[in-house]
């Protein structure tokens, strides 16, 4: 893991959000891999391996529910988080910067539709 | 009449900087989105990959922390071979003392770059330019780069035809000013953009000490130094870590040799470097650039946009940070408004306006700023106050919070003084003023009777 790189270091395992907890920031990966996992019956579920650039907790940007997943980092990842507040003021001066963030969800919501449909 | 990009439609952007470099990157990945294909032709006759002045843009190399937050958002990863150093804490340096406010949060956002490949003399072949790393990026999307200075720009029914000393003519849509301070280029478009006014500029002075690594790393850690010390002609100086350097940037008026050397002899200043460094003698890579102090004035006409320093920037701070709100916002415009001086006003204009008002804002902040500066009444409160707040929890710490923001320039001038303004740090800073000069005096008055 290179220390230059920006963002917070989680160490291999660390939980970085934490199912059913409020949160109220993105997080982007820089550097290493983060897996997206739920609990069903006691039993860990692995839902998705994420990588740089991709970002996961954007619900917690639009929501103000608890957080729906865990995700724990795979291996040494570095995470840069974009503040709620920061995120909102962007946006409200250049709302193209919520394509990606669009794309991004409506990407995930076909994965999901066509999980549901098998 | 309304003009608009078509399928096919080819664009210039006349410099490759950070500015040019953003907006070719989002127009082209709006166009994407919009199924528009376009041709982008990015003419910077710089090769960033050159060590030393030839590959260099002058500028302190800091991407701020709105500015990675933003570029995170966009899918935008800074690698690490680009970044020097990642800064989270700022140390300010007054003749009263010093004093470290940390990042509000616990992780680094704020990087230190080089605009080129590294300062004269450098050795390190590994050190990438952040310049470069854009380029690379809009190549990437499909952006032609040209190794070519434009020589003549005129205007067509049609378009805009451009002339460099290796080709006779081409023919653009549209003609984008991204050519920084660069004043025989900001002439050029004065002929082919009607009333385009150059904006104002002041010189700065950049240089580059070259030290050991682990000595940077033992005198400077990930903490950007900044003085706020009684010297002529400068409202800002900063140390800025880079791995094996540290670049040392001056703000103010009329910066010569002789502003240079005040500072360098200044106590505050040595203190931050091994005691047998000879300061005066070891940046072996220096400059003066210009840098924007006052907006440019009609930046845009049908089929032509300035951006960045050739228009609009951020005053002092942050100018990476300005090149990426007037690039994207320009190809904001180019794909979703127009190319006309109508489409420009409306979409592209209130963008720089915003950033210009801003920008009167941050000049009473650095009028405010300077009266400090010389005031060592004020400096005592100033510092007592930061590291007071230090111990507090985030929300409580209103002036580290304020001078954060003013230093890395991730927050607007008003928002800043907004914040200011706020009457509990107003009235916390002004006990503290009273309280720490008391306490000052009354040890000052022990001192002297005990030596009497």
């Amino acid at each position: 893991m290179k220390e230059k790189t920006l963002g917070h270091l989680y160490k291999d395992g660390e939980i970085i959000i934490k199912k059913g907890t409020q949160g109220n920031c993105l997080y982007v990966i820089q550097e290493g891999k983060v897996e997206v996992i739920d609990e069903k019956n006691g039993q860990e579920i692995k839902l998705a391996e994420l990588k740089e650039p991709d970002f996961f907790g954007e619900m917690g940007l639009f929501e103000k529910d608890v957080r729906s997943c865990t995700v724990r980092a795979l291996g040494d990842v570095k995470i840069l988080t974009v503040d709620k507040k920061n995120f909102y003021k962007s946006i409200h001066q250049d709302s193209s910067l919520a394509y990606r963030l669009l794309e991004k969800m409506s990407n995930r919501l076909r994965q999901v539709n066509e999980k549901i449909k098998f | 009449m309304e003009i608009e990009l078509e399928e096919g439609s080819v664009i210039a952007v006349i410099g490759g900087g950070p500015a040019g470099s953003f907006f070719s990157y989002f127009a082209l990945d709006f166009a994407k989105r919009f199924d528009l294909s376009i041709n982008i032709d990015i003419y910077e006759a710089k090769d960033f990959s050159k060590i030393g002045a030839g590959g260099c843009n002058h500028c302190g190399g800091i991407i701020s922390e709105s500015l990675s937050q933003m570029l995170a958002t966009d899918g935008i990863v800074i690698p690490s071979n680009i970044i020097r150093s990642g800064i989270s804490t700022y140390t300010m340096h007054v003749e009263q003392g010093e004093a470290i406010i940390n990042a509000p949060s616990n992780e680094q956002r704020i990087a230190s770059v080089f605009r080129g490949c590294g300062p004269k003399g450098c050795l390190d072949i590994s050190t990438r330019s952040f310049d470069n790393f854009l380029l690379s990026l809009c190549k990437q999307n499909g952006a032609t780069i040209i190794s070519e200075k434009i020589t003549k720009a005129k205007r067509v029914d049609d378009g805009i035809i451009i002339e460099s000393k290796a080709f006779s003519e081409k023919k653009y849509d549209l003609v984008v000013g991204a050519a920084g301070l660069n004043t025989k280029t900001l002439e050029m478009f004065s002929s082919i953009c009607p009333g385009y006014i150059p904006p104002k500029l002041t010189r700065t002075y950049i240089s580059e000490f070259h030290l050991e690594k682990e000595v940077v790393s033992k005198y400077f850690g990930n903490s950007m130094h900044v003085f706020l010390l009684n010297l002529p002609n400068i409202t800002f100086g900063a140390l800025i870590p880079k791995e094996n350097y540290v670049t040392l940037v001056l703000l103010g008026k009329d910066i010569d040799k002789e502003v240079v050397a005040n500072f360098l002899n200044a106590e505050q200043v040595k203190e931050c470097f091994p005691k047998d460094l000879l300061l005066s003698d070891s940046a072996k890579c220096m400059c003066y650039p210009y840098i924007n102090i006052e907006a440019a004035q009609n930046s845009f006409a049908d089929r032509v946009v300035l951006i960045g320093d050739s228009a609009s920037s951020k005053l002092y701070k942050n100018g990476i940070g300005a090149a990426y709100i007037t690039g994207r916002a320009a190809a904001k415009t180019i794909i979703f408004q127009g190319i006309c001086k109508t489409s420009f006003k409306k979409s592209y204009e209130p963008i720089c306006r915003n950033l210009n008002i801003d920008n009167k804002v941050g000049k009473f902040i650095f009028f405010v700023t300077k009266i400090i500066q010389k005031s060592n009444f004020l400096k005592t409160g100033l510092l007592q106050m930061i590291i007071n707040e230090q111990d507090k929890e985030l929300k409580k710490q209103l002036m580290s919070s304020v001078l954060w923001d003013t230093f890395t320039g991730s927050a607007g001038y008003r928002n800043i003084l907004y914040r200011f303004l706020n009457p509990t740090l107003l009235l916390t800073f002004i006990w503290t003023i009273i309280t720490a000069n008391l306490k000052n005096k009354n040890y000052e008055r022990k001192n002297t009777r005990a030596s009497l």
